[in-house]
């Protein structure tokens, strides 16, 4: 019986971090609802089963299995949870190990932060999925992890099972550091151009590529009988390029100008890997014909330009061109701000290209899903596939539109009409917190003016803090 | 092919009228070679907006109303109007006329590319610049520019301070702010008025800030930084104290009896109530300094970012201080600030009763005005007054409500005809009024997107 004790304060912490539901609800039905599936267009006034996280059915079925938790949408719009093919919320401190022009050693998926509170903001956005990715200050920078925005759960339980790992790679100004010199009291480091920078990437290779022999020669060997042998000595640093040369991990390589993503395409073929997506791609509009014969994809900004040389080409027709060229396109947000409107972002490439609503929501949803290798499982309303929806009050492609509720697994991780009930109780914990404090500044000031407790100290040292400075809370954001 | 003459216009008689045939081939080829960012028709012109539904935002919509434009002025609208004789005709059916857009805080003609320092000039040395004035080195030529009137701006205010308008840089008074037309050769043409506030980035009392060499962010006690806020405010204060003695001293003596001194001559105009400064705050506790100390000083103020203004409503409503939103898109200020406040600050200010406008404090965001306001209007600001905010609500508090935000005779004709909801993203500027003149929408955007769009596939 001692076993209880533990087990039940495991449970309490649980619960303590438990996200609005306590439990998946084993059956969800969502009617009244215009859905875009994007898959298969729109249903008028359809309703959606959802079954153990997942899609069992879609359709115009009015009514709700028995002991179904229902969700009415009149009036609302679902679609398929956003994808963000591009974003750096939940990292725990920077998300750039810079000091080494090849730094695959490091991986974003240690460092994950399920308390940082951008996973919410962006939930609230109507994003789902998103692909967190190291820092562009190396050619090679670190491994990245595919996430879901389970709020409320443990950094083990955010990432999206199955999806294969990345690894990031970056092009241009800042792997070369043109921008910003190196941190206070370090070294200048190689490369500072362009051309340094494709070395950099070819020698880790060459180095990859006899790691790998050296790998397989042992294993080839080995399974021959030979019981004699030393296996190769492990490279943390080579072992994430294997990988990619075998195919079990992506290359996403954050790039602007149109020379340096054709100069990563010649490296490609010169060593038999693919470059999964070009992120940012700005100048991607130039060579589209070239990406889309590679396979590759494009995962873009809506509208960004000028904030540096290499982007001053920046077009707003950048998404919608490459994908008039065959390439498989996505708006990402590279911001915890950006990821809460994805949709309007999306929804821009109508404005700047004539792309209908369908494609337009598939910028953020299905293409995303392609782009990471996750479309069997997420981004289109489709029987089989995660639960991952969000509700909107409106056209989500409107300006007008507001995310009311998302859904991870089936389950609500965010509820607008939820939160906005929570409001008067939270600001009234905060305020007794406040008072509280200052209350007991007070009474430390209180303590301090009798004469006998300082003697050798200073007036002017113990100044109480003022109601509201010494409340404030960490802010957010700013990485 | 960049140019493209707006269909409804060129072909037909009135083309023939208008332009000598041999010589509209001629003018069609300059300005193709002069748009990419810098053309607006030379020739003032009479033009007629026919079967459009207007948005004067001076009354109710009118439907299948008439506009005519004549000499850079609005000369009438109405329900069947004549047409003057000579007028090109622009059907509009179909189609809204609003007024043009205004974003009232951006570096447009200061910024060209933002990591570039050489193509900057909207952050002086020095922490007292009030002589500097915007129209001095706004480019023209900026790429920027066509492609932001694109989008229905159609003036901003150029305000020198820091890219971005942080406030640990750009010195506390950056200069003076400059309001001009979205079009023309020169700032001579393009200025609508050469100064319309004082900036005054007002001195926060950061306990954090972020530090660029180490890329990590640096605390500061709050002793430290009190101190450094105190000795910036008294700075100030001293300013002014010594442009009163300056402005007795020229009132009184002759110009032999002082020595003439720039920055206190800038700064009479601000003391006798003649310019307003824009005061560039964001916490609540800078905001409360900030209104006290121009209460204080007596200084016509406007309260411009103000992402915590939600918290002194009443200070600003008590003060009848006007304010210019930053972007509604950002994060919150504080992790425990509901997530939604910076989206729904606006519909609890105009419900306070404080006069709102919006703005993109940024130059290659400039274009994203319309789409911070709509954002407004999803959490809850009435729809027109988000119009108004985006329109004639700033020209007011900087002194042009005379002159633009509105459609009304005598008004200049910054205008925009659009195929619906000019704050929904998907909406397209069809044609664009600047100054009375019909302007290309043509821009380095569009003119790369044509060219590439063009590219023959490789190998073929």
């Amino acid at each position: 019986m001692k076993r209880a004790l533990p087990i039940v304060l495991v449970a309490l912490a649980l619960l303590a971090h438990a996200p609005l539901e306590a439990q998946t609800p084993n059956v969800v039905f969502i009617q009244n609802a215009t859905i875009l599936t994007v898959t298969h267009g729109t249903i008028e006034h359809g309703s959606i089963l959802i079954r153990d996280g997942k899609i069992a059915a879609v359709g115009t079925d009015s009514k709700p299995p028995d002991g179904a938790t229902v969700i009415d949408a009149a009036g609302q719009f679902v679609i398929p949870g956003i994808i963000d093919c591009h974003s750096h919320i939940a990292v725990d401190g920077s998300v750039n190990e810079g000091g080494p022009a090849v730094s695959s050693m490091v991986n974003i998926a240690d460092v994950l932060n399920p308390a940082d509170v951008n996973i919410y903001r962006d939930l609230a956005g109507g994003v789902t999925t998103a692909n967190i990715l190291h820092g562009s200050a190396n050619p090679i920078g670190g491994q990245t992890v595919v996430i879901k925005l389970r709020w409320g759960k443990q950094a083990d339980q955010l990432p999206f099972e199955g999806a294969l790992p990345g690894i990031k790679f970056a092009l241009g100004e800042n792997p070369k550091r043109s921008n910003f010199g190196p941190p206070a009291g370090t070294p200048a480091r190689y490369p500072a151009t362009r051309l340094g920078v494709e070395e950099v990437i070819r020698k880790a290779f060459i180095e990859a590529r006899e790691y790998k022999k050296q790998g397989d020669d042992y294993n080839q060997r080995k399974s021959a009988g030979d019981h004699n042998l030393i296996p190769p000595r492990r490279d943390l640093r080579l072992e994430p390029l294997v990988e990619v040369l075998e195919g079990k991990r992506y290359v996403h390589s954050h790039c602007y100008r149109a020379d340096e993503i054709l100069m990563l395409l010649r490296v490609a073929r010169e060593f038999g890997f693919k470059v999964r997506t070009f992120q940012h791609v700005l100048e991607g509009y130039k060579v589209a014909d070239e990406i889309a014969v590679s396979g590759a994809g494009g995962s873009t900004f809506s509208d960004w330009w000028a904030y540096k040389i290499e982007a001053y080409d920046a077009i707003p027709y950048n998404a919608a061109l490459m994908q008039e060229r065959g390439v498989v396109v996505s708006i990402n947000s590279d911001s915890a701000e950006e990821a809460r409107h994805l949709n309007q972002e999306a929804a821009k490439t109508m404005k700047y290209g004539e792309l209908s609503a369908n494609e337009a929501l598939k910028m953020i949803t299905l293409n995303p899903a392609i782009q990471l290798g996750i479309d069997n499982r997420v981004g289109s309303i489709d029987v089989g596939k995660d639960a991952d929806l969000v509700i909107y009050n409106h056209d989500p492609l409107s300006v007008y539109a507001v995310a009311q509720k998302t859904l991870i697994d089936g389950q609500v991780y965010f509820d607008r009409e939820r939160e906005l009930a929570s409001r008067p109780a939270l600001e009234k914990e905060k305020q007794a917190l406040l008072d509280k404090e200052k209350k007991a500044a007070e009474e430390e000031k209180k303590h301090d003016e009798k004469p006998e407790k300082k003697p050798d100290k200073k007036p002017d040292q113990k100044k109480p803090p003022k109601p509201g400075e010494s409340g404030r809370m960490v802010r957010g954001g700013g990485r | 092919m960049t140019w493209r003459m707006p269909r409804a216009i060129f072909p037909g008689p009135q083309r023939t009228k208008r332009l000598p045939g041999r010589l509209a081939p001629l003018l069609l080829v300059l300005a193709n070679f002069l748009s990419v960012s810098a053309f607006a028709q030379s020739v003032p012109g009479v033009y007629a907006i026919q079967g459009a539904r207007i948005y004067t935002l001076a009354g109710p919509p009118m439907e299948d109303g008439t506009l005519i434009v004549r000499d850079g002025k609005i000369s009438s609208l109405g329900v069947h109007l004549e047409i003057p004789a000579g007028a090109q005709v622009i059907d509009a059916k179909g189609l809204e006329v609003y007024p043009g857009l205004f974003d009232p805080v951006t570096q447009l003609g200061l910024y060209e590319v933002g990591a570039v320092s050489a193509t900057l000039d909207s952050t002086e040395l020095g922490d007292f610049n009030p002589d500097l004035v915007a129209a001095t080195a706004v480019n023209p030529a900026s790429a920027h520019i066509a492609v932001t009137r694109a989008s229905g701006i159609t003036h901003v205010v150029a305000a020198p301070g820091a890219p971005g308008f942080e406030q640990s840089s750009g010195g506390i008074i950056s200069g003076q702010a400059t309001a001009y037309h979205l079009a023309g050769w020169t700032m001579e043409q393009m200025q609508i008025e050469r100064s319309v506030a004082l900036v005054i980035n007002w001195p926060s009392i950061q306990l954090r800030s972020f530090d660029f060499a180490s890329f990590s962010f640096k605390e500061k006690s709050y002793a430290d930084a009190k101190k450094q806020y105190d000795k910036s405010v008294n700075d100030l204060s001293d300013l002014l104290d010594r442009t009163r003695h300056y402005a007795q001293a020229k009132e009184k003596g002759s110009p032999a009896l002082y020595e003439r001194d720039l920055k206190l001559e800038s700064l009479v105009p601000v003391l006798e109530g003649k310019l307003p400064v824009l005061v560039i705050a964001s916490e609540a506790r800078d905001i409360r300094n900030a209104v006290e100390f121009c209460t204080k000083q007596n200084l016509k103020m406007i309260l411009a970012d103000a992402s915590e203004a939600w918290k002194v409503k009443d200070l600003l409503k008590d003060k009848k201080i006007p304010v210019i939103l930053g972007p509604t898109e950002r994060l919150p200020d504080q992790e425990d600030t509901p997530y939604d406040k910076p989206m729904t600050q606006p519909a609890e200010l105009f419900a306070a009763g404080i006069p709102i406008a919006f703005s993109s404090f940024d130059t290659a965001f400039s274009r994203r005005l319309s789409q911070y306001a709509g954002t407004a209007v999803a959490y809850g600001l009435p729809h027109d007054e988000a119009l108004k905010a985006v329109t004639v609500n700033a020209a007011q508090m900087l002194g042009l409500g005379d002159r633009l935000g509105t459609l009304e005779p005598g008004k200049i004709a910054n205008l925009i005809v659009t195929t619906g909801d000019p704050l929904e993203i998907r909406t397209q500027v069809r044609y664009l009024f600047i100054n009375g003149q019909l302007t290309s929408t043509a821009n380095r955007h569009r003119e790369l997107y044509e060219q590439y769009r063009k590219r023959p596939q490789p190998g073929r």
